[in-house]
Parts: C-alpha cells; sequence; structure tokens
C-alpha cells in the first residue's frame, strides 16, 4: 500500500508547479517576465519530451528542433493567415514576388482546426517514419545523435533556402492575432501563457503516467538491456519507436506556443544549437527523474535571458562550464542531489542507530 | 530414439549449421528435444551448444531447419520465437538490474497482455507472478532490485521469467555454473518440477549434476553431435570417453 502511494508523490510535486505556474506567477510577475516564464514553459515542454526519449529511453536525441519547428512553422503560418486576413498574402511573400500565389501546402493553414490537428499528426508521422527507418535498423549510440543531429542542421537549411515559401532566415514574424484573440492586449497575452503552462503540467502528467506503467518499466527495460528485451517476445524498435514519438508530439506543442509568445520563428530557433540548448537544461536537472528536465528547462531559460542581457557572449561559457561540472560531479544532474540527500539522511540515521544500540 | 521424434510437441532440429566467416561452429546437427524429459547438452568448450540454442533463438543465423509446433524457427526473429513458446537464459544472468525482482518477472508476463495494456500499471500482483515468485523461492526478495540479488538468485529469477513468459521450451545456458552445491541441488529439484509439462534443455559441464538429473544427454564436439542416450549410455560411449579424457583429467566423465 505504502508503495502505492508513493507513486502518487510525484503528482503532489506537479500540483505544485502547477500552482507555481498558474496562481502565483501571473500575480507576482510583470507581463514582460510572464511572458518570458512562458518562453522557458515552451522549451520545458521539449525537455520532459527529451527526458522520455533520452533518460528513460536511452535516446539522445540531439535534434527536436526538428519537431520543435514542425509545430513552430505549422503554428506561424496559421497565425501569419490570420494576421493578413481572409484571401490574403503574407507579406514577406509580397515583398518577394507580388504576384505570386499563396503556395498551395501553406492554403489549410488558414484553418484554426487544421493547424492545431497538425501540430499533433505531423510530428507523430514523421517521428514514426524515421523511428521505424532508425530503429528496425538498430541505429543506437553516437550514431543515432549525429543522425538526429543532422536531420536538425538538414532542416534548418532547407528553411534557410527557401526563402520564398518559409520566410528564410528572417523567419515568420508580425503577427497580430492568436486564434482570434489580438497579441496587442496583455490579457490575452496572460491568457497565452495560461495555455502553455497548463501545456506544460499535462506533457509532465503524460510523463508520470508513462514512467509508472509498464510502458515505462519496459522502457527502462530496453534502455539497460536492449537485447535482453527481445527475449521477452518484445521488439524493442517499437518500444523505442513509442518513446521517441511521444517525445517528438510534446517538442512540437512547444514549438506551437513558442510562437505566439515569441513572435518571431526563424531557423535560429531549431537548429543544431537550439537542439543542444535543449539537451542541455534536461542533462543539468537530471535526464531520467520526472522533475529533472522540467527545472532544468526553466532554469536555463532563465540563465539564458538575465545573463545573456548582463554579460553578452559570456553565457554560453557559463552554460558549457555548468554542463561539464555536472556531468563530472553529478551524473544524474540536480535532481539527484534530492535522492542523494535522502540516503545520506538515512545513513546518517542508521550509523546513529547504531552508534545507540553499541 | 525413434518414439521421442515422433513426439507431436518436440523441437526438432534437422542439419543444423551455423558458420563464422566459413568457421562452422555447427555442423550439420540433428537433434530432437521432447517435453517431460530433463535434456542435458553437454561437451567441451567451444564445441557449440552456445551456438547451436542461439540458432535456435534467432541470435545467430542458422542453416537447415528447425520446426516447433508447425513453425520453422530458423529465419524468425528473436521476439517471434519466444512468443512461439521458446525461451532462454544467457551463460552470463542477464536481469533488469534497475526493476526489481517483481518487475522483472511482470514485464516477462507482458507478452501474454494486449499491448494498450502497457500504458497502465500494475495494480497487485498477477497470480502467474506470484506462482513464479513462490516456484523460484524469491517471494521474500520480491521488491529488491535485481541488481543486489546473488549469482544463483538472478538464474533463478530468470527462470521464472521464462515460467511467466509460459515458455513451452527453455533452453537454460550453464544455470548452475557457480553455484554452490545447495543451491544446485535446489536448481535440480526445480527444474524436475518443472519439467514435466515443458521441454527443457540445459548446457551443463558439471558431471555431477548431469548425472543426478539428465534423462536424456547429447554430447557435442567439434561443432558435432558425438552421442546421444542416458547417462549411463554416454558414460560406456567410447568416442565420448575420447574427447573428454583428451582435453581434461580422467574421472570427469567417470568418477
Ligand atoms: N560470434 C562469433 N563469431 C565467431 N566465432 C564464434 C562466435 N561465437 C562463437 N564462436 C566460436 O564458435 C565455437 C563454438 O562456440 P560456443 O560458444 O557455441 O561453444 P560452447 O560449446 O557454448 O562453449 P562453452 O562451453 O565454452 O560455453 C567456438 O570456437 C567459438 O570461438
Ligand atoms: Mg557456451
Amino acid at each position: 500500500m505504502t508503495t502505492k502511494l508513493k507513486s502518487f508523490l510525484p503528482l503532489l510535486g506537479i500540483a505544485a508547479l502547477a500552482i507555481a505556474l498558474l496562481v502565483v506567477a501571473p500575480a507576482v510577475l510583470s507581463d514582460l517576465r510572464l511572458n518570458n516564464l512562458a518562453k522557458y514553459c515552451c522549451w520545458a515542454m521539449v525537455a520532459v519530451g527529451i527526458g522520455l526519449a533520452w533518460g528513460r529511453g536511452g535516446m539522445l536525441v540531439m535534434g527536436q528542433g526538428v519537431f520543435f519547428a514542425l509545430g513552430a512553422y505549422a503554428m506561424g503560418m496559421h497565425m501569419q493567415l490570420e494576421s493578413v486576413g481572409d484571401g490574403g498574402i503574407p507579406t514577406f511573400m509580397i515583398l518577394y514576388d507580388p504576384l505570386a500565389p499563396l503556395p498551395a501546402f501553406w492554403e489549410p493553414f488558414r484553418s484554426g482546426a487544421f493547424t492545431i490537428a497538425m501540430i499533433v499528426v505531423a510530428p507523430v508521422v514523421v517521428a514514426s517514419i524515421l523511428g521505424f527507418a532508425i530503429f528496425k535498423r538498430r541505429v543506437k549510440g553516437a550514431y543515432f545523435a549525429i543522425l538526429t543531429q543532422a536531420l536538425a542542421v538538414a532542416l534548418a537549411t532547407l528553411i534557410s533556402g527557401t526563402i520564398k515559401y518559409t520566410g528564410g532566415d528572417t523567419g515568420l514574424s508580425g503577427f497580430t492575432s492568436f486564434f482570434g484573440y489580438t497579441l496587442d492586449d496583455p490579457l490575452n497575452r496572460r491568457l497565452i501563457f495560461t495555455i502553455t503552462a497548463t501545456l506544460l503540467v499535462g506533457c509532465l502528467v503524460v510523463a508520470w503516467q508513462l514512467y509508472r506503467s509498464r510502458f515505462g518499466e519496459l522502457l527502462v527495460a530496453t534502455r539497460d538491456a536492449e537485447e535482453r528485451v527481445r527475449f521477452l517476445g518484445y521488439d524493442p524498435a517499437n518500444i523505442k519507436l513509442v518513446a521517441f514519438v511521444v517525445a517528438a508530439v510534446m517538442a512540437s506543442i512547444g514549438g506551437a506556443m513558442f510562437v505566439p509568445i515569441v513572435g518571431i520563428m526563424a531557423p535560429k530557433s531549431m537548429d543544431a544549437a537550439a537542439s543542444i540548448f535543449f539537451i542541455a537544461g534536461v542533462a543539468l536537472g537530471g535526464r531520467a527523474a520526472l522533475f529533472g528536465p522540467v527545472l532544468g528547462a526553466l532554469a536555463v531559460g532563465y540563465g539564458q535571458s538575465t545573463l545573456s542581457e548582463q554579460w553578452p557572449g559570456t553565457w554560453i561559457y557559463v552554460l558549457g562550464l555548468l554542463f561539464i561540472v555536472v556531468t563530472i560531479a553529478l551524473p544524474g544532474g540536480i535532481a539527484s542531489l534530492a535522492t542523494r540527500g535522502a540516503g545520506l539522511l538515512a545513513r546518517l540515521r542508521s550509523s546513529d542507530r547504531k552508534a545507540a544500540s553499541a | 530414439m525413434t518414439e521421442r521424434h515422433l513426439h507431436p510437441d518436440a523441437l526438432l532440429v534437422r542439419d543444423l549449421s551455423v558458420s563464422f566467416d566459413g568457421f562452422k561452429a555447427v555442423s550439420g546437427v540433428d537433434v530432437s528435444f521432447a517435453p517431460g524429459e530433463l535434456h542435458f547438452l553437454i561437451g567441451p568448450n567451444g564445441a557449440g551448444k552456445t551456438t547451436l540454442v542461439d540458432a535456435l533463438t534467432g541470435l545467430v543465423k542458422g542453416t537447415g531447419s528447425a520446426s516447433y509446433g508447425g513453425k520453422e524457427l530458423l529465419g524468425l526473429r528473436s521476439h517471434k520465437i519466444v512468443r512461439a513458446g521458446v525461451g532462454r537464459t544467457f551463460q552470463t544472468a542477464t536481469v533488469f538490474d534497475q526493476l526489481t525482482v517483481l518487475q522483472n518477472l511482470d514485464i516477462a508476463a507482458g507478452l501474454h497482455r494486449p499491448a494498450w495494456r502497457l500504458a497502465f500499471a500494475r495494480h497487485g500482483v498477477p497470480a502467474a507472478v506470484d506462482e513464479a515468485l513462490e516456484k523460484i523461492g524469491l517471494s521474500d526478495l520480491r521488491h529488491k532490485p535485481a541488481g543486489v540479488l546473488a549469482h544463483g538468485q538472478k538464474q533463478w529469477l530468470e527462470i521464472g521469467m521464462l515460467l511467466v513468459q509460459d515458455a513451452r521450451v527453455m533452453f537454460l545456458d550453464e544455470t548452475v555454473a557457480g553455484m554452490s552445491a545447495d543451491e544446485r541441488a535446489e536448481t535440480g529439484e526445480l527444474l524436475r518440477r518443472i519439467g514435466r509439462e515443458r521441454t527443457i534443455v540445459v548446457i551443463e559441464h558439471d558431471m555431477d549434476f548431469v548425472r543426478n538429473h539428465a534423462d536424456v544427454v547429447t554430447v557435442m564436439h567439434a561443432g558435432k553431435v558425438l552421442a546421444e542416450g542416458s547417462v549411463a549410455e554416454i558414460q560406456a560411449n567410447e568416442a565420448v570417453q575420447e574427447v573428454y579424457l583428451g582435453r581434461t583429467a580422467k574421472g570427469n566423465v567417470h568418477a
């Protein structure tokens, strides 16, 4: 019974985070800071997915920018079209070629429902195809990491090179409204924060359920002894595929919300460097712990904004240094401090008892 | 011999060969494994015992045929072979160290559950898991991570995993190697108990253990089957004596 209770304990943590984000933060933070926090929440969603794929599944996904971009560009196209109104054409396209018609693949994104569907369906389809090809061929370890990273590079290059259709390096921007809500209104921006924070809490609940489920056990088993899992009658490729797809969907949702919050989506938000930045927060926070990736991503996001404002250029070195220190001194990330502390306490107590009985 | 070959639930291996870059680790092996007997596979180091089992469980490619329950096993992938009812353990115990004994058994039982149930947590202990815990004597250690188990206990856990998997054919690769005398005796008892309605094939070097528990012994040497029969028949076989006497100290087979 106690073990059963224990497995629900993390829900309390999720509830605490939900209260901090949904009640406390809006009450104490300025509009600007709240908007920044919303941005970190987007990165945190990507991080929860990475925690699942990498922390629990052992797949070092170095190209989550690909899925981040799928959601972000879907949302960006929709908001761009919404901003120019019925039948309108995005300004960057007109600047490029005043007579060009709207590219066919943009057209369906006029529909909000289609856009929301694509934010989920596109990463599922892309990650399934990619994952199937990768895992059935038994590509793993460093090869897997490099391959995913290469995909992020390729997609960023593709977007940069197709200015006519995607806005290229300048990206998509100049949005004025989000599903009918004007972005000028601070109240609406707070609404967007609330949606984002709620989605993040949702991602955490999904991760919590997956971790405690039999699938979670199987995923850890696959991470630790992939070939052995075959002898339980499972194809490990399928198990990894599920985790990879779920992680992709989380990254895509994070990317989608990033667009109304930041107001611009360009390749530099999803390229190789951005993809590594996603990983850094997860590694710092603790990749296998439920809360490690979220807290790590929020902290790194915060550090990025504040430190890079004060000492531009230094931040990346601070992050690099932190990364090295944590991976060497604390491989389980900052989240492992809690369990280490508990372990130390228990040891102290038992040695006390021994001393007392002696 | 003939009636064993005709057993409807026997695993029939015909002309099985495995080569590694031209080196024939297993060549032209014919053997049948039938339910209800403890079948031992013995032979000197490098004889091809593990490779034979590897081929039958999809770990290495083999030529020839191996049919079980109307299915051809060669060419199937490992997880399909497991689902066909053929399971195995490994020479070095490979349990999932991070998971508890209970979790190890529970995920092994998973292949009989529909896939969607993976999305949910375990509630209580499934009956098959409880039964297996009892049989392998690890009930008291159910909440311990498998990584902390002693060598022998890990081997039992692996057998337990085959039990909940409900493997009808079990290949056990040097399960009792490194166990104490007591543990060996217990393992022997366990195998007898679970072997009544299953096909159990044990790879073993320890001749005392073989003598105490074998119903049928197949001797392999240099990739081929050298002899097959009861313990007495094997001990009387001159070819077998020659192979063993040529390699190891006198009396290993006799004693
Ligand atoms: N993957 C491999 N590649 C090349 N040669 C191999 C491979 N696996 C096994 N062999 C060789 O095949 C032969 C048979 O090995 P195998 O492991 O089947 O022997 P064994 O009878 O199980 O021996 P032991 O009692 O020592 O476990 C050995 O000569 C071994 O070196
Ligand atoms: Mg061997």
